[in-house]
């Protein structure tokens, strides 16, 4: 893989969905929970997978949720995909993440620098220039990453689906709001996650 | 009567009741009310218990948690339930899940902070406005059937609820200055 690269300002500028895809391509049977907003639209359009949650509210709970499902189901990969601004909203999870150490817990976190969704306005941490993988890293969380580019990102997705976590994955993306919306259904949406990771039959 | 299994304080009636209908996830906010039930959950191999930085984290967590098979309960103050109506109304209550909530009650019956008072008495209200099944244990005699009944219709029906541990039951943070 490509050399790992330690801070945002050097890490290319890639776009949401073209990254959800190149994820979920490598996806078996690992629980998703997309949050709010864009993060879970572009999961809707990478392609329906029972295992999937899209989150229509609760926003910057997107990590607790995956780490709930992570502890209630310690044998399948749950992969948290949390917009930055969210994630900013909630940052102690990282070191409830840290503290609980679940193995099978994935972080990915689409770094716009904005508030896509409502209208495009800088988060704070893009005015300071906040590094949110130096934030996870001193929560605890000792494989935090920047993926520099594509093919490092896909790199980093198929070490994390493989080895001991918890991760947590940055990507640095463009401004373009997600392709398509999921449909609005939430308690339709809750049950089929439920069977689609065996809780329910 | 005591309780289950012959339990004779609150906390133990509660350890007991969470223990037979297989709640085993504990994540809390923590309070001194609550400190004997939260030394019990955390020294017991049964329970899953640990403190979160926030309570919307802990309401995450048990949300997921019950998607994913297992049972749980949030433990926090009347100001860290304060925290919480946005992820209530957009999570538990839109995806209807059956969210377990424990408060101890700060606020009334002797509290001495002004702004504790404050928060308490928006407590109820928000639970109202929801449609958020809550009831106030007053009583060590009828803290096992309130706890049991209260953990087994909200998942019969998947609906959130809310157990507020009143200071008649538990003794309350007393006047201290
Ligand atoms: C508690 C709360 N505050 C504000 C909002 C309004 N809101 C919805 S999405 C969003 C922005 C999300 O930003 P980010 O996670 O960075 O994703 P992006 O839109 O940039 O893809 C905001 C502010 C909300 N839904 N909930």
């Amino acid at each position: 893989m490509s050399a790992t690269i330690d801070t945002r300002h050097n890490a290319k500028v890639m776009n949401r969905f073209e990254l959800t895809k190149l994820l979920v391509a490598k996806l078996t049977d690992e629980a998703v929970i997309g949050g709010i907003g864009n993060a879970n639209f572009d999961l809707w359009a990478a392609g329906r997978r029972p295992e999937n949650f899209y989150m229509l509210g609760s926003m910057g709970l997107a990590v607790p949720i995956a780490l709930g499902v992570a502890i209630a189901q310690p044998h399948r990969t749950v992969i948290a995909l949390e917009g930055d601004g969210s994630l900013l909203m909630q940052l102690g999870c990282l070191a409830t993440v840290a503290a609980r150490a679940p193995r099978n817990l994935v972080i990915v976190v689409w770094d716009n620098g904005i508030y896509q969704i409502t209208g495009g306005q800088k988060t704070p941490a893009a005015a300071a220039r906040t590094d949110l993988v130096a934030i996870a890293r001193a929560s605890g969380i000792v494989e935090s990453h920047w993926a520099a580019d594509e093919a490092e990102f896909e790199a980093l997705a198929a070490r994390a689906l493989g080895a001991p976590g918890p991760w947590f994955i940055a990507a640095r993306i463009d401004d373009k709001p997600a392709v398509t919306q999921t449909e609005r259904d939430p308690v339709r949406i809750r049950d089929a996650f439920m069977r689609g990771i065996g809780s329910r039959s | 009567m005591a309780g289950a299994g012959g339990a004779t304080t609150w906390h133990d009636i509660v350890v007991e009741t969470l223990r037979r209908n297989d709640v085993r996830l504990v994540p809390y906010v923590p309070d001194r009310v609550l400190t004997p039930l939260i030394r019990a959950v955390e020294a017991d191999p049964f329970f899953t218990a640990f403190p979160t930085a926030r309570e919307e984290e802990a309401v995450g967590i048990v949300a997921g948690a019950w998607m994913g098979g297992m049972r749980g309960i949030v433990l926090m103050q009347t100001s860290g339930f304060a925290t919480l109506p946005n992820v209530l109304a957009s999570l538990a209550c839109a995806c209807q899940i059956p969210l377990l909530m424990m408060v101890s009650e700060r606020g009334t019956l002797g509290e001495f902070n002004l702004g504790q008072a404050m928060v308490c008495r928006t407590m109820r209200p928000v639970l109202s406005a929801l449609g958020i099944e809550h009831h106030t244990i007053t009583r060590l005699d009828e803290t096992e059937f309130v706890v049991d009944r209260t953990i087994r219709q909200a998942i019969a029906t998947q609906a959130p609820a809310c157990l507020i541990l009143s200071p008649l039951l538990t003794g309350g943070k007393a006047f201290s200055a």
